[in-house]
C-alpha cells in the first residue's frame, strides 16, 4: 500500500474549515487548499445521499470574481474575445457555461458566467472559475481586458453547492422564491436573513443550486442548510464520482490547454452566433473542426467487467491498435459498475463501438456510450 | 497464534505452515469504499514485496505486497462479487490470499502488532 506524496506548502482554508475538521473529514490538499474528500459516511454513502436527498458542498476554494463595465454589452464583449459563448444574448438573471481559450483553441479553463437578474446591475458579469486556475485565469482576463472593463476578485465570497432531489424543498423553506427558479438562472435573495447570490445549477446531474454568501456569512449558511433533515455534508471525493456519472468535464483531467472545445464534445456551449462569426480565440481551428470533424473526441466508455480503469489508461481496438486514452474513470455508485471517459480517434467514437481498456497490460473489452452514465434531473 | 505486520500495512496470520495475507483495518480506513480487487492465481509463486493483488477503492488503485515468500494456495475469490467485505472485516472475511511459507524466518523482518501500533502513531 503505498503512501500518497504530500506537499511542504501551507495550504490554504475555505471559511468552513473548522466545520468540515469538527464534522470528522477527511482532509486532503486540493488545489492548493486543504479540503474535505470525504466524511465519516463515506464517498459512496455521500454519493447514494446526494442522488436520494440532498448533499451540501463546500466549493469555497472555486474562484469568484466579476467582470464590471459600463453596460451590458461592453463587458459581453470583452468577455467574448477570451470565450466562444454567446454572451451578449444572454439575459438577466440567466447562466451560461463556457471556455477560456488560448490562440490555439486549447482550454484554460472552464467557468460559469452569470448576468445578475438586477437592470441596475447591467455591465456586470459574475464568474466562477477552476480553484487550481484562478491566479493563472485572472491574470490572463486582466491582461486582455478593454480599458473600461475591470475583473473584481471575489475572494472575501464564499461557495457551497446544495445539490439532490430535495435540495429545492430545503432552500426553499429558508428563501420561498428560489422554489420558481430554473436551471441555469440565478438570482439574489435572502436566505433567512443573509444575503446570497443563489444559481440553480450545480456539478453533480442533480436538480440543485450554487450559492454565493459573504465569507463571514459562510458559516451561518452552511449550520442552517446542514441542520435540515434530508441533509448531509459530502465531499470532493463524492463530488468526483457524481460529475463523472452525469459525464461533466473535470479541468486538467478532461479538458486542458491541449484539447479543443469540439473534441472535447462541448460544442453545444458555442452558440450559433459565434460558430458563424468566430471572434474568440482559437476560432480558426475549432471552425475547421466543426466543418471537418475533429481528429479525437471525448466518449464514455463503459468497462465490461468490474476493474475500473483510471486516468492514463490506454484505449486499443479490436486488433489491439492504440486508438485513445481515458482522462477519467473509476466507480460510478449509482451505476454500480465502473465508469471512464477519455479521447478516442473520431473513427472509433460512434456509440456501441467495441474497445479495449488495458488495465495493468490487460486489455479489458469496453463499449463507447452515450454519456450521461446517469440521467440529468435539471429543473428545465 | 502469530501475526504480523509490513509497513504497507498488509498482515500476516500464520496457520501451521500458511500465513494467510489481507490489508490491515488501517489500510481499509484510509482507502475508503473498496470497489474492486484484483487477486493472483492459486499456484503462483511470489517473493516477499512482489506486487500480488490490487485493491481498488472509489478514488484509486494500490498495489498489495506479498509480506512473505511463497506459493499462493487459495485466494478470496469471494471478494470479487463483494469487495466491501475488506472494509467490513479486513481481518476475518475480507483476506486476499494464503501463502505456503517458503521461508518462515521472513515473520522476523516484519512487525509485532505492538511494533505495528507504535508505526501507525509515528506516521499520524
Amino acid at each position: 500500500m503505498a503512501q500518497e506524496a504530500t506537499s511542504g506548502a501551507p495550504l490554504k482554508t475555505t471559511p468552513l474549515h473548522s466545520r468540515h475538521v469538527a464534522l470528522g473529514a477527511r482532509m486532503v490538499p486540493f488545489a492548493g487548499y486543504d479540503m474535505p474528500v470525504q466524511y465519516p459516511k463515506g464517498i459512496i454513502a455521500e454519493h447514494a445521499h446526494t442522488r436520494e436527498a440532498a448533499g451540501l458542498f463546500d466549493v469555497s476554494h472555486m474562484g469568484q470574481a466579476f467582470l464590471v463595465g459600463p453596460d451590458h454589452e461592453t463587458t459581453a464583449r470583452a468577455l467574448e474575445a477570451l470565450v466562444p459563448a454567446d454572451i451578449l444574448n444572454l439575459g438577466r438573471g440567466k447562466q451560461r457555461y463556457t471556455q477560456l481559450l488560448n490562440n490555439q483553441g486549447g482550454i484554460l479553463d472552464d467557468l460559469m458566467v452569470t448576468r445578475p437578474a438586477d437592470p441596475a446591475e447591467d455591465g456586470r458579469l459574475m464568474l466562477v472559475v477552476n480553484a487550481a486556475c484562478k491566479e493563472a485565469d485572472y491574470l490572463h482576463i486582466a491582461a486582455n481586458l478593454p480599458r473600461e472593463v475591470r475583473l473584481v476578485r471575489a475572494d472575501d465570497r464564499a461557495l457551497l453547492a446544495l445539490q439532490g432531489p430535495k435540495a429545492a424543498a430545503v432552500l426553499a423553506r429558508h428563501a420561498p422564491g428560489v422554489a420558481a427558479m430554473s436551471f441555469m438562472t440565478a438570482a439574489a435573495t435572502t436566505i433567512a436573513g443573509l444575503d446570497a447570490h443563489v444559481s440553480r445549477s450545480g456539478y453533480t446531474g442533480e436538480d440543485g443550486y450554487e450559492i454565493s454568501v459573504g465569507a463571514d456569512r459562510a458559516g451561518a449558511l452552511w449550520d442552517l442548510l446542514v441542520a435540515e433533515p434530508e441533509v448531509a455534508a459530502i465531499g470532493l471525493g463524492a463530488r468526483d464520482s457524481l460529475r463523472l456519472e452525469a459525464g461533466l468535464c473535470l479541468y486538467g483531467h478532461d479538458i486542458n490547454q491541449e484539447t479543443s472545445p469540439v473534441e472535447a464534445a462541448l460544442v453545444w456551449s458555442i452558440q450559433k452566433r459565434r460558430r458563424e462569426e468566430g471572434g474568440f480565440p482559437g476560432h480558426l481551428r475549432i471552425r475547421q473542426e466543426l466543418t471537418d470533424g475533429p481528429i479525437r473526441l471525448r466518449v464514455g466508455l463503459l468497462p465490461e467487467g468490474r476493474a475500473p480503469a483510471r486516468e492514463g489508461t490506454q484505449i486499443t481496438d479490436e486488433d489491439g491498435e492504440l486508438v485513445g486514452e481515458v482522462t477519467s474513470g473509476g466507480f460510478g455508485p449509482t451505476i454500480g459498475r465502473p465508469i471512464a471517459m477519455g479521447y478516442v480517434v473520431c473513427d472509433f467514437a460512434k456509440p456501441g463501438t467495441k474497445l479495449n481498456l488495458v488495465v495493468r497490460g490487460k486489455p479489458l473489452p469496453a463499449t463507447v456510450v452515450t454519456m450521461p452514465f446517469v440521467p440529468h434531473r435539471y429543473k428545465r | 497464534m502469530t501475526i504480523r505486520f509490513s509497513k504497507d500495512h498488509e498482515y500476516v496470520r500464520v496457520e501451521g505452515d500458511t500465513a494467510v495475507v489481507g490489508i490491515t483495518d488501517y489500510a481499509q480506513q484510509q482507502l475508503g469504499d473498496v470497489v474492486y480487487v484484483e487477486l493472483p492465481s492459486v499456484g503462483k509463486r511470489v517473493s516477499q514485496g512482489d506486487e500480488t493483488a490490487v485493491v481498488e477503492s472509489v478514488k484509486a488503485a494500490s498495489e498489495v505486497y506479498a509480506p512473505v515468500s511463497g506459493e499462493v494456495v487459495a485466494v478470496n475469490s469471494g471478494l470479487e462479487d463483494t469487495p466491501g467485505t475488506v472494509n467490513e472485516d479486513p481481518h476475518g472475511q475480507g483476506w486476499f490470499v494464503k501463502i505456503k511459507l517458503a521461508n518462515a524466518a521472513e515473520l522476523d523482518s516484519l512487525m509485532s502488532e505492538a511494533e505495528y501500533q507504535d508505526y501507525l502513531k509515528s506516521i499520524s
